[in-house]
């Protein structure tokens, strides 16, 4: 009996090490041979020296990028425009803007579609509201740095991970029984005798959701924009003190206009993360109990229920809504650049 | 919690006897001393424990005793303290448990964090101080290419890894042969990195010395040669950034670990494996904390050591500088 304990553990011992030396001879067998490129290239001179080195520098990422990004992007829009239902069908028809006719009428999906509004809007203003708070109350201030770590950790936590450490929040119990959920226990306290299943109750289930999203969000929102307002000076802010500006005044005449760029920065980027949740709505009840996002929709529709051209369909919405916010943060970025 | 309870509402005394606008560091001291309000500081605190709460819970949750961990809260943990290391034990060591997935994790992140490094700096090299016809062009569309949300292109690249790419029905590029191993999420992983990090990087690079640069030239050093010699050993700072931020990213990720792993057991990281867990443990609360804690504790650990990078990476990225 112990001997087939051991052969277990060796072979499972056994499996680890092949795949960390599989891994290890990838990264080996990279640099090598981008170590003779380098060599023979390195012997080129005179007018083929530059070209060659272009070549060499930017060919790959420029391969990398089309095969990655762009030519599956084109696909995809191509898919979206077919009637293709299963991946890697052969034939397929043009079906013009069924799809996209189908995402906009059919219920369910109509549904989807208001909830990923909802979280557009609601997650940014509250995540980039909670990291403006911290920011400013931390900014200054002696030991900043504790408080600012515990708010920024969940930033470093993934989306499975913040799911399951929201079910010993969120966990329901009869509330005659002792409690897991730490939320039914603090409302149980409060006097809230009879809390219901708050995962499975729509709409409580999004909100809560949301709740998670914003936990991880704000602590980007206050690093970012407790840089921002590092960055007024000193003399700036002690001068307006002495015109008679504080606390809210200072804030609304001072501080905010001042940062207002970083934050409309702030913003589109937890917006843009925010269009994309996929992870927390699928970990915690799979889209289902009215909780079905955008992304989560999609990716069922993909891979799960044999309907590529319509989650195809959908993935191009979600492109033409993320697109507005990168745009602006590019034109932003330009007029930076432009200014330097 | 409005803002009206900001610190700024504390009023010293000195700005009002002096009249003249106080500079540098008189200044700063001035505003230091205005902006340390107790009750800033305590709002500041409590917003911090509200955030650590939730992660406190499942660490607490994930030594307790299975029936403990079961039956009641953690917090009763301060109440009826028990202590036990069963639920990791069994994690790790259990059918279908988190030890391989954790080596893949592993294996998937070395080599998905430290291939995009070479790809994105070279191009940040090219685009910077090679400088040619169009080059700012290729640096923004680099840049713009973080439009296309990754979803966009799960169908079609999963497509190529088994069929090749077809334009037309040609076969233009036959399949990398790399269908149903790790090489695939490596490279679907690189490729999805490569806007943030070349624009990371490019930005970076760009701003090293020129003089460093036309002197090697000078010295009859090529481009090769000043990437290799001069310009990857001064980029460090910035290549230890964006490293951490892929590192955290492709070991937090699931969705292209779920579309390219699939559901093998030898190529699914600590996410998917989780994810899967979820459903079957929803029972067993036992088990689901310490496999949580170990989902979450290598990412929070690099995070915790190399805060300092990571910030300044979040800064080039997002505000200028």
């Amino acid at each position: 009996m112990s001997a087939t304990y051991v052969s277990l553990a060796s072979s499972v011992a056994g499996q680890a090490a092949t795949t960390l030396l599989g891994a290890v001879e990838a990264v080996l067998g990279f640099v090598a041979i981008l170590a003779i490129v380098f060599f023979v290239a390195g012997r080129a001179t005179g007018r083929l020296e530059k070209p060659l080195a272009v070549i060499i520098c930017l060919g790959p990422a420029l391969f990398l990028v089309a095969l990655g990004l762009v030519i599956p992007a084109i696909t995809t829009i191509n898919n979206s425009l077919t009637n293709q239902q299963f991946l890697g069908q052969q034939k397929t028809k043009k079906v013009g803007l069924k799809n996209y006719v189908f995402a906009f009428t059919d219920p369910y999906t109509q549904q989807t579609i208001v909830r990923t509004v909802l979280w557009l809007v609601i997650v940014p203003a509250v995540a980039v509201g909670v990291g403006l708070l911290v920011a400013l109350l931390v900014d200054r201030m002696k030991y900043a740095s504790i408080p600012k770590t515990m708010v920024f950790l969940p930033t470093a936590i993934s989306f499975v991970g913040a799911a399951v450490i929201w079910s010993y929040v969120y966990n329901y119990v009869t509330p005659s029984q002792p409690q897991t959920g730490l939320l039914s226990q603090v409302v149980i306290k409060l006097g809230w005798s009879n809390p219901p299943n708050w995962l499975i109750t729509p709409p409580l289930n999004t909100f809560l959701e949301m709740v998670i999203m914003i936990w991880i969000q704000a602590g980007f929102a206050m690093v970012v924009l407790g840089a921002a307002l590092k960055a007024i000076p000193d003399e700036v802010i002690e001068s307006a003190r002495m015109d008679g500006a504080s606390g809210f005044r200072l804030f609304r005449t001072i501080q905010v206009p001042m940062i207002r760029n970083t934050l409309v920065v702030v913003l589109t980027t937890v917006m843009i993360t925010t269009l994309k949740v996929f992870d927390i709505v699928f970990t915690i009840n799979n889209g289902n109990f009215k909780t079905d996002v955008l992304a989560r929709q999609m990716y069922a529709d993909m891979f799960v229920t044999s309907q590529v051209a319509r989650g195809s369909a959908l993935a191009v919405i979600l492109f033409l809504a993320v697109l507005p916010l990168v745009l602006y943060n590019v034109r932003q970025l330009r007029r930076e650049r432009e200014i330097r | 919690m409005s803002a009206t309870t900001d610190p700024m509402s504390a009023t010293s005394a000195t700005s009002t006897d002096v009249k003249k606008p106080l500079t540098g560091p008189a200044a700063t001291r001035a505003v230091r001393t205005a902006f340390s309000s107790p009750t800033a500081s305590i709002v500041a605190i409590a917003i911090g424990v509200l955030w650590t709460i939730p992660t406190f819970g499942l660490f607490i949750n994930s030594f307790r005793s299975k029936s403990d961990a079961a039956t009641s809260g953690w917090w009763m943990f301060f109440v009826h303290p028990s202590f036990s290391l069963d639920g990791y034990r069994q994690v790790l060591t259990g059918q279908g448990g988190l030890f391989i997935p954790l080596v893949n994790s592993l294996a998937i992140t070395i080599p998905a964090t430290i291939i995009p490094i070479f790809v994105a700096s070279m191009a940040g090299y090219a685009l910077a101080w090679m400088r040619f016809r169009g080059s700012d062009a290729i640096f923004f569309t680099f840049f713009a290419l973080q439009v296309v949300p990754l979803q966009m292109a799960l169908v079609p690249l999963q497509q190529y890894y088994v069929h090749g790419l077809r334009i037309a029905g040609i076969t233009v590029l036959p399949s990398p042969g790399v269908n149903g191993t790790l090489a695939q999420i490596w490279l679907s992983h690189t490729m999805f990195s490569l806007p943030l990090a070349v624009f990371l990087l490019h930005n970076f690079i760009a701003q090293l010395p020129g003089s460093l640069i036309e002197a090697a030239r000078v010295d009859g050093a090529s481009h090769l040669r000043i990437f290799r010699s001069v310009v990857l050993p001064l980029s460090m700072p910035a290549i230890a950034s964006f490293s951490i931020f892929q590192f955290l990213w492709v070991w937090n990720d699931l969705l292209v670990a779920k579309t390219f792993g699939g559901s093998n057991p030898a190529l699914q990281p600590v996410t998917a494996r989780m994810q899967s867990l979820t459903g079957s443990y929803g029972s067993h609360l036992e088990l689901l904390a310490p496999a949580g804690f170990l989902t979450i504790v290598v990412p929070v650990i690099v995070f915790l050591a190399l805060q300092r990078y990571f910030v300044r990476g979040l800064l080039a990225g997002s505000v200028k500088g």
